[in-house]
């Protein structure tokens, strides 16, 4: 039973034969063959996550498969299909599936996997194709002084046991590698177990600030509802740089939380470096710019010629020097038209003249000379107007982050080890004949067979060379 | 010399490989074979100098940064990888014949990332998104596990070819090797590359969740990369517990080739944020 070559150990159930329908179920999950089927339902089904649209507004759906259709995949589930109860049962399924398999295989094997001393076997070596031998003049006894000291240094549970005109000595190495597949294993369980602790304990929202003002609300992104944190964010200032080729280049957030009110931490975020408080991380995501709210204006009267500097806020109305009459800022408005011609960003404003009817004023931000076009009274121009950002930041927090970088960990130690280590046993066989003694090294693993061939090799070599 | 100018010379010189490759299987000409080697051996110096120069170009540009951020670069990258493991894999098996397919294979890719229209081989500065030593895992770890499940790819097809004459001793299918040695192969390419899909997977998971906030986000370039990991997984679990061995692994290793190359190119076509700003409207 300990020989590294045979797998297919006869199968028995763990669980004692406790009755009907326990035992069936048992058998069901231990079985491979719904492992296949799971992942090939699980590899064909999630395509079609990726056909259709996911998470789209009911009306855009609607609008490209028709009524019908769209009432038939609505009650599948399809538009938040990876969240539909049919594709959790089977990621649940392929959950119990592992678990149940590998626990079952660990114990119908456990004599092949937990065994301290095994039993080597002379027999199970005596007609493998793997071997390597040499002829030495010195007698078996003399040999066996030589190689046991140096057989225990590169292998384990060395054995020796004596032949007719001889010995045989035996070793293992890497036992411990069979547990590669259920390292493996228990990763995907750890993958989805946090998952879950994500999707149960965490949240995932968005909120959006704009420069100078302080949040301490979100939105959740798949309820829409609102969440309080338990600090407040303030965005002390945005920037936003470009390439000479106008993609952008960073994106970059001056960000303080403030609990009750008092700054506890400073710190700029950007892609790909986040901020972290409290479990909570706050992730740069988007941006954009606000209407403005103030411009400073010159106005130039057209009688005296003099220019007057005034700061405007938007809804405020401003009284003009030399009795010209008020002046209100209305708004600032993107790609602004002008007689049915764009002029870019423009303020919109009313000028009141001293008792006469008010006038709508359009000023282009790109075109300080425009208004004089107007040929008024007084020509109205914007100096400075700073833009306004607001950044957009991604809030979440998932405590199930830890238990799946864990299972990230043990996927990859797990793969490597199964796929490229191997349980091995060697057999030193040493017999006298006549004048000589015949050494024949042999070897069997469970997998990785080239792998043996070297390493019978490399130890003949070695043992031929020991004095 | 820029280094566009040698990686175009590079697709003509893998395609001068693939062509002695052939001609040595058509015609059992083992001096052509050699020299396939050789040639081979030159094209791939000439994509990893010229992978070396884009990142010096790039330097010299002012917004320095590995060469793997865009299409063009990871085609590159893409048929370096193919070339290399094919080429290991013929020094360890002593066996020229998968060199056939390979070599054009890694032709088609440089020809695709060079001649396309849609594909624009100019160096660009890295969007803030891509800015992540993460990126550099992630494109390295995904290409070598799609170079192994290439070549995977091209023995799977030699396998069905050659089940269609098993006994034959000479002529090309002949020159094939045996179905036990094919078969052992394309297993243990798959294995190989396996591993590394998982990395790469791993590794954009990481990357995903360093600049968003989540290692998982079920969006279509994920998803297709899941569905091939589920392919591979499935056709490891049935040779390993059921046994399935030949036709069976390498029809899996096929739809496996399939699902990678979805997973690359095909997901741009799917409707995505962009044909779905078309359909609401
Ligand atoms: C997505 C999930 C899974 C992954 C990634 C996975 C991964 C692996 C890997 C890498 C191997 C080693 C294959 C080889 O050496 O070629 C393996 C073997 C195996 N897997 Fe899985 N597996 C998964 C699910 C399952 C499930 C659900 C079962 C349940 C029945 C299962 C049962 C087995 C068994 C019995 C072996 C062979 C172990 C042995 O050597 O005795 N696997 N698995």
């Amino acid at each position: 039973m300990t020989s590294p070559g045979k797998d297919h150990v006869p199968r028995m159930t763990a669980q004692p034969a406790s009755g009907g329908i326990t035992d069936a179920l048992w058998k069901l999950f231990a079985s491979i063959k719904l492992t296949l089927v799971l992942l090939l339902s699980l590899a064909v089904t999630s395509i079609i996550g990726t056909l259709i649209p996911q998470n789209a507004e009911p009306a855009a759906y609607v609008a490209a498969y028709g009524e019908p259709l769209f009432r038939f995949f609505w009650v599948l589930g399809l538009f938040d299909m990876y969240h539909s109860w049919w594709f959790q049962v089977l990621i649940i399924l392929l959950c119990a599936n592992v678990v149940v398999c590998s626990v079952d295989r660990i114990s119908s094997n456990r004599k092949i996997l937990l065994v301290r001393r095994p039993h080597f076997q002379a027999a199970r070596f005596s007609n493998l194709p793997d071997r390597a031998g040499f002829e030495d003049a010195r007698p078996p006894a003399a040999l066996q002084a030589l190689y046991a000291p140096y057989f225990s240094r590169k292998a384990r549970a060395v054995q020796v046991e004596p032949s007719a005109d001889g010995f045989r000595m035996f070793g293992e190495n890497g036992r411990w590698t069979r547990f590669g597949v259920y390292t493996v294993h228990l990763s995907v369980v750890l993958l989805l177990v946090g998952g879950l602790i994500g999707s149960l304990f965490g949240f995932d929202g968005y909120v959006s600030v704009p420069e100078g003002d302080t949040v301490q609300q979100i939105t959740l992104r798949n309820s829409g509802e609102r969440l309080r944190l338990p600090f407040a964010i303030r965005c002390d200032d945005f920037s936003v740089s470009f390439y000479e080729t106008g993609a952008p280049k960073e994106f970059r957030s001056s960000l303080s939380i403030l609990e009750n009110g008092q700054p506890v931490l400073q710190k700029d975020i950007i892609v790909n470096d986040p901020l972290r408080y409290r479990g909570i991380s706050i992730f740069q995501s988007s941006y954009g710019s606000l209407p403005s709210d103030e411009a400073v204006l010159s106005f130039t009267s057209r009688s005296t010629g003099l220019v007057y500097s005034r700061q405007a806020r938007v809804g405020a109305e401003i009284p003009l020097p030399e009795n010209l009459g008020t002046f209100r800022l209305r708004e600032l408005r993107h790609d602004a038209q002008f007689r049915g011609h764009p002029v870019g960003d423009a303020f919109i404003g009313t000028l009141t003249p001293p008792g006469g009817a008010p006038e709508e004023i359009v000023l282009p931000v790109r075109f300080p000379t425009f208004d004089r076009m107007r040929r008024g009274e007084v020509a109205i121009a914007v100096d400075e107007f700073k833009e306004r950002h607001y950044t957009g930041l991604q809030v979440n927090q998932d405590p199930g982050v830890e238990v799946v970088y864990v299972g990230f960990v043990l996927m990859i130690l797990g793969c490597y080890v199964t796929f490229f280590m191997s349980h091995q046993q060697v057999c030193i066989e040493v017999e006298r004949k006549g004048a000589r003694t015949q050494v024949t090294v042999s070897g069997t693993a469970n997998k990785n067979k080239a792998a043996v061939e070297r390493r019978i090799r490399r130890l003949a070599g070695a043992l031929a060379g020991l004095k | 010399m820029t280094s566009s100018v040698i990686l175009s010379a590079v697709t003509f010189i893998y395609g001068f490989a693939g062509f002695l490759y052939i001609f040595a299987w058509v015609f059992k000409k083992p001096a052509a074979g050699k020299m396939a080697t050789g040639v081979a051996i030159f094209g791939l110096a000439g994509n990893a100098a010229g992978i070396g120069m884009r990142w010096v170009e790039s330097y010299q540009l002012g917004f320095g940064h590995a060469p793997l951020s865009n299409l063009y670069e990871s085609l590159v990258f893409f048929a370096g990888c193919i070339t290399l493991i094919y080429l290991v894999i013929e020094r360890r098996y002593a066996n020229q014949v998968i060199g056939a397919f390979s070599a054009p294979l890694a032709c088609l890719t440089m020809a695709y990332a060079s001649l396309s229209p849609n594909i624009s081989d100019r160096i660009q500065p890295l969007i803030p998104a891509l800015k992540s030593n993460w990126l550099i895992a992630h494109v390295v770890t995904c290409f070598i596990g799609y170079g192994a499940f290439a070549v995977a790819f091209g023995v799977s097809l030699m396998y069905l070819f050659k089940q269609s004459e098993p006994d034959a001793a000479s002529g090309m299918i002949g020159r094939l090797p045996t179905l036990e040695a094919l078969d052992e192969l394309t297993h243990q390419l798959i294995v190989f590359g396996f591993l590394f899909l998982c990395v790469g997977i791993i590794t954009g998971a990481v990357w995903a969740n360093s600049a968003w906030g989540r290692y998982w986000g079920w969006d279509p370039k994920e998803t297709w990369s899941l569905i091939t990991w589920f392919v591979y997984a499935t056709l490891l679990h049935a040779r390993m517990t059921r046994g399935w061995r030949g036709r069976r692994i390498a029809y899996l290793s096929i739809i496996g080739f399939a699902a990678v190359m979805f997973t690359y190119f095909g997901v741009n076509l799917l409707p995505g944020l962009h044909s779905y700003q078309a359909m609401s409207k």
